[in-house]
């Protein structure tokens, strides 16, 4: 059985960017568009992977990693962040919110691929 | 196309919506409003384009956004503050920064030049310097990742089968490489590293990824249950890797829980001494086959109580399965509550669940839960024009369909022409619906505007504002593509021409900054766009004078003031008195006049001296199909269009007067109209019909010219759908377009407007020969 991947991001070029190199990569993708709608969308089917952005309107990414980990359902999903900021703050931030790991924008489909196999099960 | 190549088409449309989500905001900032989220939204929406443009390799186009988020983010941050300057460069950036986005996805440059400068102005805002953006680019090009060859499979690792991806022969047969060797890793998880999501599994299974690794777990940390935290780490575990892999490429497995752990790595060559000799213990352990947990304690310097795991594959696995039923405990322990040491959890608890019940709630609402804000999907324009072509198709079927049953003369009650009568209705609400699929608002349109204002400003040295409304008022696609040239050009005239020069504003007692105003809105079937601006209105002496230097009115034209605003329109005039770069481009108001006429729109002007001008721009929101009045005219029919149809009136022989050797007038109550004869102005007849065998269509033209049109019969009403008679024929006065009819026939459908003037300005009798429709 293929894994499901949740992939929250505002940008619609990202969105794609990550159904592509995830489906090609044999995942099953599922998708959302902001923090909110990505809380929804992992109540409605529960993934094995969760990659996120940062920025996002309406609630961003630290904390819609927060709201996920509260969730004792989902307390150990691994949970990359998506970065431009090799900022080391930014980072810091997230895994203080729960991140796993992160990957570094932009990114090649290979790495990305790579560290989703790196965290999960 | 390739789906990279599509991913970057979605890329720059994204790039569009994200330019003007910028620039809208910076002139909501610009009035004095801002908050964080706004200045939130501003940041992403660069942040984005640089995050994609980043992606695609876009070297310029990251530099200035680079630049350009830096700022942002400043501002985001409190350190720089919002004022008029700092919003008028942003805004500026904002121009810039589309620019670069346009070249790049027009596979050109931007100016350079001007984009150092702007980006310049931008890092001196928060004195950084303007050379950061280098940085960037060695970002982008650090893409110096070494995929790592190894096949994976999926299934998870607690399955019971072996898995020979994993399979680890402690004789390593694979020919030597670079030069092997051993690492000892000592390596101690803390709870923060499984809060995070992390385990110690995945990063054993990394490990082992780079070359032979033996494990051993030590639990000599383990207490006793009672005093047992479920959420810490009690293990310590010890690998011993034989690989070609630098340290760093060690450091790296736990690059992500650096921080959440204690961590050793240790090259054997470096403490040779102290190395655990795992080795033996396998062969030791091997040769007792004993059960893993009778087995003896290691020899190697660990302590007494340590299990040791025979380190081969499957005792990997049951590691891994041994950390799974562990989570499996804790899981279980907190469903029953008696895991007090998680008050946090518990007391998050609530909170997530009521995030879920309104999660719940709206997946009640919607259908499964699916997102419910704004979906669409993309549609090639062709398909829907060849659906809309179609409908047309129907729509003509159906009023064959309908002909034909009224000519078998069943009755209006029977149940087929009833079940017609419903046909109808769906037809039309089909046509509705599919021509709503074309509408699109004007916003595409509105929002090119502000950048057009500031660059005219600019020009001219004026201070001008743009007030948008009714940016959402949507129209078809083919009116909004034909929009954008008169709007563009109306502006501009209204900030040469209209607004009067800073300083004379001043004089007057008016702001310093002028107003102009662009709106759209729907009436009565139509939409109408108005651009007005708060200038002088016009200067009505000047433009008679100027209409009568150029010889367009005769100088003794007695003219009353709406006639000399429509002066404007005529072809060749122009009362700048220098060509200016802006407005004089070879344009005038007679262009634009005649691109809303042939969108079957009209053009009209108020203006108050002193006080501005407002022009006024009607057009149907499709080009399709107009609602009409079927007519018909010496055998002929002809379509009238409804929306220039005031009233019908049988005409008197009292009302009708005539008027020199060709004209008649009627008197329509207390006014008198022109009433022209329809079949002579077409040149289907010679004499005129008499009046009162006919019907009279009171119309009104553009700019509310009236007249009577005088007809043989009035057929009905009905919708019909147009047909380019240019496309399929030729232009002919008079006439605007054909539609096919019931019965197959072509009928022609009248342009009223030229129907009007060509009574006022030419002879009355059309010479244009009309091919016989049908």
């Amino acid at each position: 059985m293929s894994k499901t991947v949740l992939t929250v991001d505002d940008s619609r070029t990202m969105r794609d960017m990550l159904m592509l190199a995830l489906s090609d990569a044999g995942f099953r993708v599922v998708q959302a568009v902001d923090g909110v709608h990505g809380l929804e969308v992992l109540n409605g089917e529960p993934p094995d992977v969760i990659v996120t952005d940062i920025n996002m309107p309406r609630l961003d990414g630290f904390g819609f990693i927060e709201a996920v980990r509260k969730d004792n359902r989902f307390r150990a999903v691994p949970i990359l962040v998506l970065t431009t900021e090799s900022d080391q703050a930014k980072k810091d931030r997230a895994r203080q919110a729960g991140a796993t790991g992160w990957i570094v924008k932009p990114f090649d489909a290979t790495k990305l691929v790579a560290v989703i196999r790196r965290v999960a099960a | 196309m390739d789906p990279l190549a599509a991913i970057k088409v979605t890329f720059f449309q994204e790039c569009e919506e994200q330019l003007a989500e910028l620039e809208s905001g910076l002139l909501v900032m610009q009035d004095g409003a801002h908050d964080d989220e706004m200045i939130n939204a501003l940041f992403r929406a660069v942040h984005s384009i640089k995050g994609g443009a980043g992606t695609f390799g876009l070297e310029a186009l990251v530099r200035f956004a680079h630049v350009f988020e830096t700022v942002l983010d400043e501002m985001r941050s409190g350190k720089l503050p919002v004022d008029g300057n700092v919003v008028a460069i942003m805004l500026r950036a904002a121009d810039m920064l589309a620019d670069h986005v346009r070249a790049a996805r027009d596979d050109g440059t931007a100016d350079e030049e001007r984009s150092r400068a702007i980006a310049g102005e931008l890092a001196n805002l928060c004195g950084i310097s303007a050379d950061g953006p280098d940085e960037v680019v060695e970002e982008i090009e650090g893409l110096d990742f070494v995929p790592v060859a190894f096949a994976f499979d999926d299934t998870p690792p607690p399955a019971p089968e072996p898995e020979p991806e994993i399979a680890m022969p402690a004789a390593a047969a694979e020919p030597e490489g670079p030069p092997r060797e051993t690492w000892t890793i000592t390596f101690k998880p803390r709870a923060a590293l499984y809060a995070s999501g992390n385990e110690t599994a995945f990063l054993l299974r990394e490990l082992q990824r780079l070359g032979d690794m033996d494990v051993t777990v030590s639990a000599a940390a383990l207490p006793l249950l009672q005093d047992l935290d479920p959420e810490e780490g009690y293990l310590v575990w010890t690998v011993s890797l034989v690989t070609a892999a630098e340290e760093t490429a060690i450091r790296e497995v736990f690059e992500f829980v650096d921080g959440d752990c204690d961590i050793e790595v240790k090259s054997a060559r470096a403490d040779a001494s102290g190395a655990l000799d795992v080795h033996a213990l396998i062969a030791m352990a091997t040769a007792a086959g004993a059960p893993a947990e009778a087995r003896e304690p290691s020899p190697a310097p660990m302590p007494a109580a340590a299990t040791a795991p025979e380190p081969d594959n499957s005792d990997l696995m049951e590691i891994i399965k041994f950390i799974d039923d562990a989570k499996a405990a804790v899981a279980a322990e907190e469903k029953g509550e008696i895991a007090p040491s998680l008050p946090a959890a518990d007391m998050a608890a609530p909170a997530a669940k009521a995030a879920v019940g309104q999660s719940a709630a709206a997946a009640q609402g919607g259908a499964g839960g699916a997102p419910q804000a704004g979906q669409t999907i993309r549609v090639d324009l062709e398909r829907v024009d060849r659906l809309i072509d179609l409908v047309g198709e129907l729509v003509i079927n159906q009023a064959m369909l309908a002909q034909r049953v009224a000519e078998c003369g069943l009755a209006r009650s029977s149940s087929v022409a009833i079940g017609l009568d419903d046909l109808e209705h769906l037809t039309r609400e089909i046509q509705d619906s599919v021509m709503a699929i074309r509408a699109q608002p004007v916003k595409s349109v509105f929002q090119r505007m502000p950048r057009l204002v500031r660059e005219v400003a600019a020009m001219v040295g004026k201070q001008v504002r743009l007030v948008t409304e009714g940016e959402g008022t949507e129209v078809d696609k083919t009116v909004i593509e034909r929009l954008t040239d008169p709007i563009t050009h109306m502006i501009r005239n209204a900030i040469d021409h209209g607004l009067e020069k800073t300083e004379d504003r001043v004089a007057r007692g008016k702001p310093a900054e002028g107003t102009v105003r662009l709106a759209a809105l729907h009436r009565s079937g139509r939409i109408v766009i108005e651009v007005s601006d708060d200038g002088a209105g016009i200067n009505r002496e000047r433009v008679k004078n100027s209409a009568i230097s150029k010889g367009l009115i005769p100088a003794n034209a007695d003219l009353s003031d709406e006639e000399i605003d429509n002066l404007i329109f005529m072809p060749g005039f122009s009362t700048a008195a220098t060509v200016s770069d802006i407005s004089g481009r070879g344009v005038g108001m007679d262009v634009v006049k005649r691109s809303i006429q042939a969108l079957g729109g009209r053009i009209t002007i108020a203006s108050e001296p002193g006080r501005g001008s407002t022009f006024t721009l009607s057009l149907p929101l499709t080009l399709a199909v107009l609602d009409g009045m079927v007519v018909s005219v010496c055998g002929q029919t002809l379509v009238a269009p409804l929306t220039g149809v005031v009233e019908t009136l049988q005409p008197k022989a009292s009302d009708v007067r005539s008027l020199g050797p060709n004209g008649t007038v009627i008197q329509i109550r207390e006014t008198y109209l022109p009433l022209i004869d329809v079949g002579v102005q077409l040149g289907y007849r010679d004499t005129p019909l008499l009046p009162t065998s006919g019907v009279a269509l009171l119309v009104e033209g553009e700019g509310g010219a009236r007249a009577a049109l005088l007809v043989d019969t009035i057929q009905g009403q009905r919708q019909v759908v147009i047909k380019s008679l240019e496309a399929n024929y030729r232009k002919v006065p008079g006439i605007a377009g054909a539609t096919i009819l019931g019965d197959g026939r072509v009928a022609l459908i009248l342009d009223v407007d030229s129907v009007l003037s060509a009574k006022v300005t030419e002879p009355p009798r059309n010479q244009t020969l009309l091919a016989a429709a049908g």
